[in-house]
């Protein structure tokens, strides 16, 4: 406890609204009537489903594998049937509909066969896999794969891992209260994460105001007796965003250009150790995860809810107020208001404030910035909101990016203190968005002149090709017209078998030369046009693939029957017109 | 005054013979003003700007011949970027706007003739003589030159509807409103 602390810049102190949620233990909600389990639900790639309407499956049973590296399997919450495999809507401040897998509870809740492991025995490669299939994604509500996050930088010794406990968001407590509850089995997971990264020393960070939760995380230190510190930092908004955490703790500064790894100091939430410590030590993927429900409700309370289980279903059991307008998911600072509670709870959903236009009146009409500075001096990041607003505002991105854009964290402290009522972060959001949606832009019309570039130059080179063709068949033409000896000049370079026949039989029948002639002409047409044919791409190959295709062509030719280096032609090319001249 | 000659001399022909020197060592190939106008072109290879391709309208705009209007895929965003940086005047769209599309092959119709192959620009439709042809979606520019040519009518556009990975945060517009 010898710890010193730094501090970070900027920072509010809203009413934390905490108490209310803590009075009741964390309980389990009871199995809703349809889950409807989106497949993606972490940053990156979509999983790919694995289970087909009609299937029955138990709980943890992959129903989507991960696609790539940076991307987390999703499993079956509870036993059941997969009724469908549909668009339905997301928890997502858009309302847009996302492939879910919607399955039906058989009430018996059954597990697929768990297997405990333990992650010293194996290799950290494979750890990494075990927890990327096992869904294990970061539950602060980001919900980036973790798996991806535990690689230390190649040329830095990884030195602090950071747990972060702090949860600075207010109304929020579902880390409080799994702390004060799980602590062991999240002091546990920790040595999963400190073994894989290497890390020489482990902080956990967690804010004064949860005497309780420091208390419980330290008894479980001391009980397992493992050297981690546990810190109280000084309860201030956002303390628990991961780049103030670490700064409190380390006194890094991690820019939005570098990962943290490249600074020698990783951080996890809480949730997500205690996560990864059930999927290896009970061998339990990611199924459900603890929700806070809080604010307007009779009941306010954390529940472990089932992933999939629809907001409404849950939103239920806090008995909601009368005068309840809306729903957020996330908290009051960072969250966002839910378009519909038909979507579902997921790995990023850690609160569901109900909210009364008491509570949350609706915020007053935007009035113009008068510059003040007060955004400026709440920054964590110490960034210039009104610049970056005044940019956005009049969609000049460039200069937004000028201004550091990428380095807010949309913590919110700035619309929070701005007295004209500004929505500084719905302008950053909406620039970034943009942002992104140009470079897909930019890329996409690259990639499209590259293609029309391929195009263009592969049409060039057919039509030189054919041209060329088309001169070597004007080249034999004439030998239709000509008897017999003309056509030996045309098959110069081939057996003479022909003209040796043709000659004497000249003068005899006219027409019989003729028409031997003629058919000379058209093998000879036939193979220059084959010879076109032949592969192309083949002038730039390497030592290796020229050896590689000589060695095939000589197995070719072995068996066809003849030895190798006798057929001048490839296979598959005209045979030489000496047998066919004369049949 | 004879020496400060010789020196204004000795260095007018130092400098000019480094500036020539640079003015072939370093010198900029193609045309660096097509290549930016090009760069803002969004590269669908339609031909609606009565050019065939992005870089002959570019070469044309950069040549004073056509005006900066023409490009219905750009939108008014192109034509404003344009405007940027050619220092002209900003002017409405020559044609009308249209939301992104991409092209879809109704596969029961098509009678495979490739004719949609050869239109396209971007090499977006696979397929071969009398088979089954379809279109790599990612690919599309959306530029609707395989639509005439199918003999069958079964190339349809459709606009690109929004979704999760295209979604974007909306300009703050309600709040504006409420103050003005
Ligand atoms: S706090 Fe609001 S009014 Fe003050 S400078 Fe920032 S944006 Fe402008
Ligand atoms: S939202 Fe962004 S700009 Fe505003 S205080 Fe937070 S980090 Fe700074
Ligand atoms: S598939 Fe059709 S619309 Fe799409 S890029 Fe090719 S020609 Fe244009
Ligand atoms: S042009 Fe029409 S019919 Fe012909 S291959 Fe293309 S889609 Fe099929």
């Amino acid at each position: 406890m010898l710890q010193r602390l730094f501090g970070f810049k900027g920072g509010v102190k809203p009413q934390t609204h905490k108490a209310p949620s803590v009075q009741e233990p964390i309980a389990q909600a009871p199995l809703p009537a349809r889950l409807y389990v989106p497949l993606h639900q972490s940053i990156g790639g979509a999983p790919t489903p694995r289970v087909e309407a009609g299937e029955d499956v138990l709980k943890g049973q992959l129903i989507g594998g991960a696609d790539g590296w940076v991307s987390a399997a999703v499993h079956a919450p509870t036993s059941g049937r997969v009724v469908a495999i549909v668009d339905h809507v997301a928890a997502h401040p858009s309302g847009l509909p996302t492939l879910s897998v919607v399955i039906e509870p058989d009430g018996r809740d059954e597990w697929i066969a768990r297997t405990p492991l333990d992650h010293r025995s194996l290799p950290p490669e494979r750890v990494r896999e075990l927890l990327r299939d096992a869904g294990v994604v970061g539950l602060g509500g980001a919900a980036f794969p973790s798996h991806a996050k535990l690689t230390a930088a190649r040329s830095v010794p990884m030195e602090d891992l950071v747990i972060n406990g702090a949860e600075c968001e207010p109304y929020m407590t579902c880390d409080d209260m799994l702390m004060r509850e799980r602590a062991e089995e999240i002091v546990r997971g920790i040595a999963i994460f400190r073994d894989l990264l290497g890390a020489r020393r482990v902080l956990i960070g967690i804010e004064d105001n949860k005497p309780e939760a420091v208390a419980a995380m330290q008894a479980a230190v001391c009980g397992l007796a493992e050297d981690y510190e546990v810190v109280a930092v000084p309860t201030r908004y956002p303390a628990g965003g991961a780049k103030q955490l670490i700064r409190v703790l380390t006194g890094k500064e991690v820019p939005a250009s570098k990962r943290s790894t490249e600074l020698a100091v990783q951080c996890f939430n809480v949730a997500t150790v205690y996560t990864a410590y059930r999927a290896l030590a009970h061998g339990e993927p990611v199924v459900s995860r603890i929700v806070t429900l809080t604010g307007n409700v009779e009941r306010p309370r954390n529940w472990e809810v089932r992933l999939g289980t629809p907001l409404g279903d849950l939103v239920a059991l806090g008995r909601p107020k009368a005068d309840t307008s809306r729903y957020l998911m996330g908290g009051p600072m960072m969250g966002f208001a839910l378009p519909s509670l038909e979507a579902p709870v997921v790995k990023a959903t850690n609160c569901i404030i109900a909210a009364a236009p008491t509570t949350f009146p609706a915020s007053p009409p935007e009035m113009p910035c008068i510059r003040c500075g007060a955004c400026a001096e709440v920054c964590p990041h110490e960034l210039q909101p009104f610049e970056l607003y005044w940019f956005a505002r009049a969609r000049n991105f460039g200069k937004t990016q000028e201004y550091y854009l990428f380095d807010c964290i949309e913590c919110g402290c700035c619309s929070y203190v701005c007295p004209s009522h500004i929505p500084l972060v719905q302008y950053f959001r909406f620039a970034k968005s943009e942002i992104w949606a140009r470079e897909r832009e930019k890329n996409a019309a690259d990639a499209a002149k590259a293609r029309f570039e391929l195009r263009n130059a592969r049409e060039e080179r057919e039509k030189a090709e054919k041209a060329e063709r088309l001169a070597r068949t004007a080249a034999a033409r004439p030998a239709e017209k000509k008897p017999a000896p003309a056509s030996a000049e045309t098959v110069a370079g081939q057996p003479a078998a022909v003209p040796v026949d043709a000659a004497p039989a000249a003068p005899a029948v006219d027409a019989e030369a003729v028409k031997k002639a003629t058919i000379v002409a058209a093998m000879e047409r036939a193979r220059a046009q084959r010879e076109a044919a032949q592969p192309r791409n083949t002038e730039q190959l390497s030592r290796e693939q020229q050896q590689e295709i000589a060695a095939i062509e000589a197995r070719r030719a072995r068996v066809a029957g003849d030895p190798p280096g006798t057929r001048t032609t490839r296979p598959g090319s005209a045979p030489p017109p000496a047998e066919t001249g004369d049949s | 005054m004879i020496t400060t000659l010789a020196i204004m001399a000795l260095g007018a022909i130092v400098l000019g013979a480094a500036l020539g020197y640079a003015s072939i060592r370093f010198k900029v190939e193609g045309d660096p003003l097509v290549e930016k106008i090009e760069a803002i072109l969004p590269q669908t290879q339609c031909g609606q700007c009565g050019y065939p391709g992005c870089k002959p309208y570019a070469a044309a705009i950069s040549a004073g011949e056509a005006d900066i209007n023409l490009c219905p895929p750009g939108g008014m965003d192109g034509v404003r970027k344009l405007a940027d940086l050619l220092g002209r005047e900003v002017k409405p769209l020559e044609a009308e706007e249209k939301p992104k599309q991409v092209a879809i092959i109704d596969e029961q119709t098509c009678i495979g003739c490739t004719l949609c192959i050869q239109a396209c620009p971007v090499d977006a439709i696979v397929g071969a003589a009398k088979q089954m042809h379809t279109v790599v979606e990612p690919l599309c520019t959306g530029c609707e030159l395989c639509v005439k040519p199918c003999p069958v009518e079964c190339i349809h556009m459709l606009p690109i509807n929004e979704n999760l990975d295209n979604w974007k945060w909306k300009y703050p517009v309600i709040e504006i409103r409420r103050a003005a």
